[in-house]
């Protein structure tokens, strides 16, 4: 078994401020983590191999200083870390990040066949959940979004079950390797990280590509180049003007929201 | 790329039922269409579902491309994702939306790499430059402090996934009359990869999309502790339970009860908004509710602009008050409060 999992180093989006006067991220203001979908993707792999056995890579592709997410998943459970780091590469969006992806993926498993790659729902940067269906439409295997357990793996049969979320409720599914999944935060608990894989991670040097160790690639395709979309503007939205205040002490402002609220009998019944 | 005209919406349908989303998109659409002077089409897809391309006509289309085959009885990527693009190569429409919905969201994300177009995820707001046919599709980024409007010029058809809940449906009208065109799928369930075994609806989950009234909690509340006074708010009023994304990240209530663009929209009755300030994406989760009420020590918090009433004090002292003078109230008129 040879999973390979795609993870991302994104900014801190709970505490990342905005420039108001330029409407850009201030990067500076924001550490940088791994997304934690893919967190818990490369812990739904560990599972994995803990039960069917078999090896992680993950897969990355950023800036040179993306190694640390690389690290930061060798402690969770990956073996082995890939980097594709390029100026060809920057400013992709979906459709030129799984191209990308895709051509790496592609090199992995010449040297090494993947049987399963399993991504975050999404990254929370950019909150898209596109990258990881896109790869496996370029790969041609399966996808499979939205997966809240992983059920069943069978390596002789090479059937793969899982519980995929729905509006709902969830639908089982059942498909065959190799296969591709994006998983929601609930598929596991990060658990604390043993101390060998610690370090591990402390001392490992990650696989490091750039766009001429990859094979056949269409360089209209990558990057800014290679992508459809573009951000047209930014823009804080009209501050809207709001609603009524309540004034006095907090026992007044109550019962005149109370108040209010039981006057209008459109809203409610009191029976 | 000059060739392609027309918008076209996806309908979303599971177990014949037509997806509230899928509505949404038909009223945005026939707006998008009519600045464009151009037809506004549903794609349907599915097995013996043609008998709903009257209700697509009735909700805004002027013509339905419907695509019906045993393959297609429940959702997977691989049947769908071909009918799709099936149609988009033969029809090439300029401009194509879905619902932002589990399968809406994959089915898009794999027809976007098929057809090498851009795809937006997640809009909450669209327009169009009419001279350049240019869609606009907006949406909070960067964890949603700020929106940024989309583009796709070189490319079609422009595709977008819209939130659900933030657009409106046109009125149900049966007088409207439309063209149903059908296109067979070549597919045989032989060459599917994927299976779905079973579909567990959980019907017990009362779903914080169907509350009528929502109580909603912030990181103002401090600790996990505080945030039980939100769940007895809610019981005493027999509403749904609702975090921001901060409360979620910090595992006070689990991601279910996530309110914003990463998590449900929802649009109750009354909305309780205590110790939030409103960031753009809590905002694009909530603010179409019927009645906002927000709590909160900034009287600058965002969370006012979008709100009916407000009260400007520490949730810690305002949350007990409204749970006692509640009580009293229902308990003066004899008798639980109910949605009428």
């Amino acid at each position: 078994m040879h999973i390979v999992v795609c993870v991302k180093q994104v900014p801190d989006t709970k505490i990342i401020k905005i420039n108001p006067k330029t409407n850009t991220l201030d990067r500076r203001s924001a550490p940088a983590i791994l997304n934690p979908y893919d967190a818990h993707a490369v812990q739904a792999a560990a599972g994995i191999k803990e039960a069917a056995g078999g090896e992680i890579s993950v897969l990355s592709m950023g800036p040179p200083q993306a190694v640390e997410i690389i690290k930061k998943s060798v402690e969770i459970g990956a073996d082995r870390g890939y980097l594709i780091t390029d100026r060809a590469f920057a400013g992709a969006d979906t459709l030129a990040t799984s191209y990308a992806l895709s051509k790496a993926l592609d090199r992995i498993s010449k040297e090494h066949p993947i049987d399963l790659i399993i991504c975050g729902k999404h990254a929370i940067d950019g909150d898209t959940g596109q990258v990881g269906p896109g790869i496996a439409r370029r790969l041609d295997i399966p996808p499979i979004t939205n997966v809240i357990e992983v059920t069943d793996i069978n390596k002789e049969t090479r059937k793969v079950k899982v519980k995929r979320k729905i509006i709902n409720g969830y639908e089982l599914i059942e498909t065959e390797m190799p296969c591709l999944l994006t998983v929601e935060k609930e598929i596991n608990e990060i658990a604390y990280s043993p101390m060998p894989n610690m370090i591990k991670a402390a001392r490992y040097n990650p696989v490091i590509w750039a766009v001429s160790d990859l094979e056949d690639v269409d360089k209209t395709q990558l990057g800014l180049k290679g992508s459809p979309t573009i951000v047209g503007k930014m823009f804080t939205p009209p501050k809207p003007e709001g609603g009524h205040m309540f004034e006095g002490a907090a026992e007044d402002q109550v019962k005149q929201v109370i108040d209010v609220l039981l006057q209008n009998k459109e809203l409610f019944s009191v029976n | 790329m000059q060739d392609n005209r027309g918008v076209w919406v996806y309908v979303e349908q599971n177990e014949g039922v037509i997806e509230g989303v899928s509505l949404e998109l038909l009223g945005a659409g026939r707006k998008l269409a009519d600045k464009l002077g151009v037809p506004l089409s549903g794609i349907l897809l599915g097995e013996n579902v043609k008998n709903l391309a009257d209700e697509i006509i009735y909700y805004g289309a002027d013509q339905v491309y419907v695509v019906e085959s045993p393959v297609l009885r429940q959702y997977r990527t691989e049947s769908y994702m071909k009918g799709v693009i099936l149609l988009a190569e033969k029809y090439k429409p300029e401009i194509f939306l879905y619902g932002a919905t589990p399968n809406g969201k994959d089915v898009a994300s794999a027809v976007a790499t098929d057809l090498s177009t851009g795809l937006t995820a997640d809009t909450t707001m669209l327009d169009v430059e009419v001279e350049k046919r240019l869609l606009e599709a907006s949406r909070p980024a960067f964890g949603g402090n700020i929106m940024a409007t989309i583009l796709c010029k070189k490319h079609r058809p422009q595709m977008a996934t819209v939130r659900p809940k933030v657009m409106k449906a046109l009125e149900r009208d049966t007088s409207r009359t439309g063209r149903v065109i059908e296109e067979a799928l070549e597919i045989r369930e032989e060459d599917m990869r994927t299976k779905v075994l079973e579909i567990v609806k959980d019907v017990t989950k009362k779903s914080l999309t169907d509350a009528h009234i929502i109580v909603c909690g912030g990181k103002g509340l401090g600790d996990e502790r505080n945030f039980a006074l939100i769940h007895e708010l809610a019981d005493v009023l027999g509403a749904g339970v609702g975090g921001t994304r901060d409360v979620v990240e910090a595992g006070w209530i689990s991601h279910d009860h996530q309110i914003g663009q990463t998590g449900e929209t929802v649009t109750p009755k009354i909305y309780f908004a205590v110790g939030i300030s409103g960031a753009i994406q809590h905002l694009v989760g909530m603010k179409n509710s019927e009645i906002i009420i927000a709590i909160n020590k900034d009287p600058n918090a965002p969370i006012f602009g979008v709100s009916t009433y407000g009260i400007v004090g520490d949730a810690l002292e305002i949350l007990p008050i409204l749970i006692k003078q509640f009580k009293h109230a229902f308990r003066e008129k004899g008798g639980e409060m109910t949605y009428a």
